[in-house]
């Protein structure tokens, strides 16, 4: 056997081979098969599958952001707009190191550990291959030219850009126009996610925040052809996103930095109102934010210097504040007096410089009151009483007034309410009622609360904005005006509450109103009369002025200093000084400006507020002067 | 009518060299064949660059080349390959060795020899040829079915250089070069009882060859076979893409250049290892059997010219080399298709790339020697 093997045989070598070549290529047939099957599985009998997979891959659904809608002022002047911002995208497939690439962009733009860390975070988020992450927001001009210059450097980068919201007043117009902010998680419960698909802001504060569903216009889609690495190559449908309203304001934005002028750097607020419309001109909060760190993102020290400060520059002291109105309460209370008969023009009283109701020992100090001058301010009817601002004229009607009577007139001013039809936000104050004394304090109504109510303080609180709303109601003698903020927009707004037909204050003739008009004007102009014969605010404003301007100033003292939180011993001594009030209005007989002034622990209302009342009129009325010429 | 006669029996060495074919030693049938592959694979090629026509050109004066290596490689006489062939895989092993020490990386294999200013090659490329070869070599000297210390000795021949190949690391090439080397046994007539058994073996083997043998990223390919959405942007996504392609295409395809996936570029490779996608894609399943029925009919007719050589040796080295062209085509196929894992091996005479084309042609140009030149 082995033998016979061991010699070679061609022929049968042949047919072994030509024997083993057809099983091969039986193996081989089988195997195509096999190749055959699986193509008609893929290709026939999965192609639907497939063809869905492939049209998915192709296809793809963008939603396209409208573009928020400008707010102007109502001279046409852009409060917010929408300006092109860059960021920087890295394709992490198109970089071969992707380290060094990172070091050299840290280099480049002088980036901090604490940014490289929120780099890597982004670029941990990628959910496609090949496709840009976005890793750096708002670059400025410098970074994006520092970019371009080294390009070379950066394989796989991109500069992308895309609007975002700007605010060209910054500081100055904050509070009056708010701001956007980022979309947080806590947002999308109480958003449309769909119509914000596309959004990275939402309005948050003021305006942006009321007038939201206007400002952010109406979600696009397109439906488009793209690559494996997200670029679009084909659009194949759309349905164009709709901008946003664009809004005009009653805000005059030069009186607006003309009032932020007129406060100096003091804390403080103010709001300037067209008396006809309730419009408002200029709201002034001190101090104030940078809206557009909120949109361009800030460091989390900006972010809490912000937020902790203890001179709250996020807080909105022209609606917000809630301050004891003091002495600038007193035009009301007197026409309180008139309306409900319990006083005349005539009649007059003997101001000694203190008030004591019957059996009781408690004395009640006029303001001029001192130890060697305890003369007080002589004998006062109301207009004296009004320019002389006798706290014991005052202490004296509202202790003979019935107290609802006296609450229900202060009520019409909008005291204890918010009358404005877009800033929801704004606080009400508080009117209080015997009621709510019971209720919250537990006690009764005592006839001291009537007495502190009559000059202005006790419980009492309103805001900067309602002090404004009373000025320009006696403006309009007797007309309430309902603030706002909206002029005018594109189109009908859905969100501005119906205009009701503004009330008129009851009980009181025309006489009535124009007498506590001259008594205002007089505590502006009257002077060269002497200490007790001259209007409060005279010696501050009443001098040199080229217009007639009527006015009240206020005293206020500080009602209470929040337990707990840290202060200063100076800080503590800043906080406890009075505030100072002055509301006023002009050209006293066809009144364009009414206004209320604030200063946070300022001092005296004549003396610190008036002057920054004036300051504002004098803007206004100038500016309308400039204007018709 | 004797024209006729010569015409129907092309190339017998036996008959009048007449016919340009056979005075040129090219099988007329094989060339009509393989130009149908190649012709075809232009075409979709012109698809797959997607506007890039320097590529296609570049492939193009590529494929002049192959067919030279062709022609040449058809007029060596089956004699001078059989006394070469030692020698050349003794230089393919020490070229192997040297790759090893000096060559170029590229992609993380170390698989080119860089002879600056001149040209790169890869020395397993010319392996593919070469073991085959050798293995023939050694066989055609001894009686056939081979024996069991003859066996053993040829896969010693084998695993060397497949070895090589393997640690640069080339898998892709290590398995065509070990195929062709095992075809020439199996041709040679290896008991079925041995080739059972080997199979046997390493079914009990697989586990630890999974174990010590396969690298990390090999075996995230074969685990991501059994499930591409496990990783779908990684190793998964080629056969994601690949398999949607295909499949999307349907019975007649998207038509030429309308391929989504190929032009979006969701397809990877899809100018070389995965051009397949891109006929199934464009032009469905009709494009892909008619590709399928080319191929297997090169396959048929080079077995058949095989069997019709002249000598053990022309009959192993031939049929070998056919069976390469298969495990090429099938590897390809099945892996684009996801039924075998990534392995990097291109479609024969399709594929964008050209040592391939270029060794695959000159195989059938020698396939084609050992048919029409005369025995010896």
């Amino acid at each position: 056997m082995s033998v016979e093997l061991s010699i070679k045989d061609p022929g049968r070598e042949q047919e072994l081979f030509v024997g083993r070549a057809i099983t091969l290529f039986a193996l081989v047939v089988i195997l195509f098969a096999i190749l055959v099957a699986r193509m008609l599985t893929l290709q026939i009998v999965e192609h639907e599958t497939y063809q869905l997979r492939a049209d998915n891959n192709r296809t793809q659904i963008q939603t396209l952001a409208p573009s928020r809608g400008m707010i102007y002022d109502r001279n046409g002047r852009l409060l917010a707009d929408n300006q092109t911002s860059f960021s920087l995208a890295i394709v992490a497939e198109r970089v071969e190191d992707i380290e060094s690439l990172l070091s050299a962009i840290v280099e480049i733009l002088s980036l901090n550990t604490q940014q490289l860390e929120r780099i890597r975070e982004e670029l941990a988020k990628r959910s496609r291959p090949d496709s840009a992450v976005v890793i750096l927001e708002a670059l400025s001009e410098k970074q994006v030219a520092l970019l371009a210059v080294n390009r070379h450097r950066l394989p796989g980068i991109e500069v992308v850009s895309r609007l975002i919201r700007s605010y060209p007043m910054g500081a100055i117009a904050a509070h009056a126009v708010g701001s956007v902010r980022r979309l947080t998680k806590e947002d999308l419960a109480t958003i449309e996610p769909v119509q914000y698909s596309g959004s990275q802001f939402i309005g948050k504060r003021g305006v942006e925040a009321f007038y939201e569903k206007s400002l952010h216009g109406k979600v696009g889609y397109q439906k488009v052809e793209t690559d494996a690495y997200g670029r679009v190559r084909r659009v194949l449908d759309v349905q164009g996103a709709q901008s946003g309203q664009n809004l005009t304001l009653h805000l005059d934005s030069k009186l607006q930095a003309a009032s932020v002028d007129a406060l100096d750097g003091r804390r403080g607020a103010i709001v300037a109102l067209d008396p006809t419309t309730g419009g408002v001109l200029a709201m002034v909060s001190q101090p104030s934010y940078d809206p557009n760190l909120f949109v361009s993102g800030m460091s989390s020290s900006q972010f809490s210097e912000l937020s902790s400060s203890i001179y709250l520059p996020l807080f909105n002291r022209a609606v917000n504040g809630q301050y004891a109105p003091g002495s600038t309460f007193k035009p009301v209370v007197g026409l309180a007096g008139i309306s409900s008969a319990t006083t005349d023009w005539d009649e007059t009283i003997e101001d000694k410089g203190w008030f004591k109701l019957p059996g009781q020992d408690r004395v009640y100090r006029d303001w001029s009151w001192t130890k060697d001058n305890s003369g007080g301010q002589g004998e006062v009817n109301l207009h004296r009483a009004i320019y002389r601002s006798s706290n014991v004229y005052f202490y004296d009607l509202a202790s003979r007034m019935e107290v609802d009577s006296l609450l229900g007139f202060a009520g019409q001013f909008g005291f204890g309410r918010n009358l404005a039809l877009d800033i929801p936000q704004a606080s009400s104050g508080l009117l209080p009622t015997p009621e709510w004394k019971r209720n919250v304090k537990n006690q009764p109504w005592y006839p001291g609360d009537s007495v502190n109510l009559g000059i202005g303080q006790g419980d009492l609180l309103a805001t900067p904005l309602q002090m404004a709303t009373v000025a320009a109601t006696i403006a309009n003698r007797g007309r309430v005006v309902r603030p706002k903020m909206l002029l005018s927009s594109d189109d009908t707004i859905g969100e501005m509450n119906s205009v009701e037909e503004p009330p008129q204050i009851v009980g009181l003739s025309e006489e009535d109103w124009e007498s506590m008009v001259d008594s205002m004007e007089d505590v502006v102009h009257r002077g060269d009369k002497g200490f007790r014969g001259n209007g409060t605010a005279w010696a501050y404003i009443g001098q040199k002025i080229g217009y007639r301007m009527a006015g009240k100033s206020g005293t206020a003292q500080v009602v209470e200093i929040n337990q707990g939180e840290v202060y200063d011993e100076e800080a503590l001594t800043e906080f406890r000084r009075k505030h100072a009030w002055f509301i006023a209005f002009a050209p006293v007989d066809n009144p364009t400006i009414a206004v209320a002034v604030l200063v946070e622990n300022g001092g005296g209302g004549s003396s610190v507020a008036a002057p920054v009342a004036r300051a504002v009129i004098d803007a206004h009325l100038f500016q309308e002067i400039a204007s018709i010429r | 009518m004797s024209q006729d006669f010569q015409r129907s029996l092309p190339g017998y060495s036996g008959g009048s060299a007449s016919s340009w074919y056979a005075r040129i030693h090219v099988d007329p049938i094989l060339l009509l064949l393989i130009t149908g592959v190649v012709l075809f694979g232009l075409v979709i090629l012109s698809s797959a660059v997607d506007g890039n026509d320097a590529l296609l050109d570049a492939q193009i004066r590529r494929m002049g080349m192959a067919y030279a290596a062709l022609i040449i490689a058809a007029q060596l006489p089956p004699a001078i390959y059989l006394r070469w062939a030692p020698f050349l895989y003794v230089v393919g092993l020490v070229l192997l060795i040297l790759v090893l020490l000096v060559g170029v990386k590229v992609k993380g294999s170390q698989r080119w020899i860089d002879i600056p200013g001149l040209f790169r090659f890869q020395p397993s490329e010319l392996m593919k040829i070469a073991v085959p070869m050798a293995v023939a070599w050694y066989l055609q000297q001894r009686v056939l079915p081979p024996s069991f210390k003859h066996t053993m000795f040829s896969l010693l021949i084998i695993g060397v250089p497949a070895f090589l190949i393997g640690v640069e690391p080339d898998l892709g090439t290590s398995i065509l070069v070990t195929g062709a080397g095992v075809a020439v046994l199996l041709l040679a007539g290896l008991s079925w009882r041995w080739i059972f058994g080997a199979f046997a073996l390493i079914a009990a083997a697989a586990p630890l060859l999974w174990q010590f043998v396969l690298k990390d990223y090999q075996r995230q390919r074969i685990l991501t076979l059994f499930d591409p959405e496990s990783d779908p942007l990684g190793a998964g996504w080629n056969i994601i893409q690949s398999t949607t392609a295909i499949g999307s295409g349907g019975v007649f395809g998207k038509g030429l250049y309308q391929g989504s996936q190929s032009y979006l570029d969701f397809l990877p490779e899809a100018r070389t290892d995965f051009i397949v996608a891109v006929v199934g894609e464009e032009l469905g399943f009709v494009g892909v059997a008619f590709l399928l029925t080319l191929y297997l009919l090169i396959i048929a007719r080079g077995l058949f010219l095989a069997s019709q050589a002249g000598s053990t040796f022309g009959r192993l080295v031939a049929g070998a080399l056919v069976m390469t062209f298969f495990i090429y085509l099938f590897v390809n196929i099945a892996m684009v298709s996801g039924i075998l894992p990534v392995v990097g091996v291109p479609l024969p005479l399709v594929s964008y790339g050209g040592t391939s084309a270029i060794t695959l042609m000159a195989g059938f140009g020698i396939i084609m020697s050992m048919r029409t030149h005369k025995a010896w």
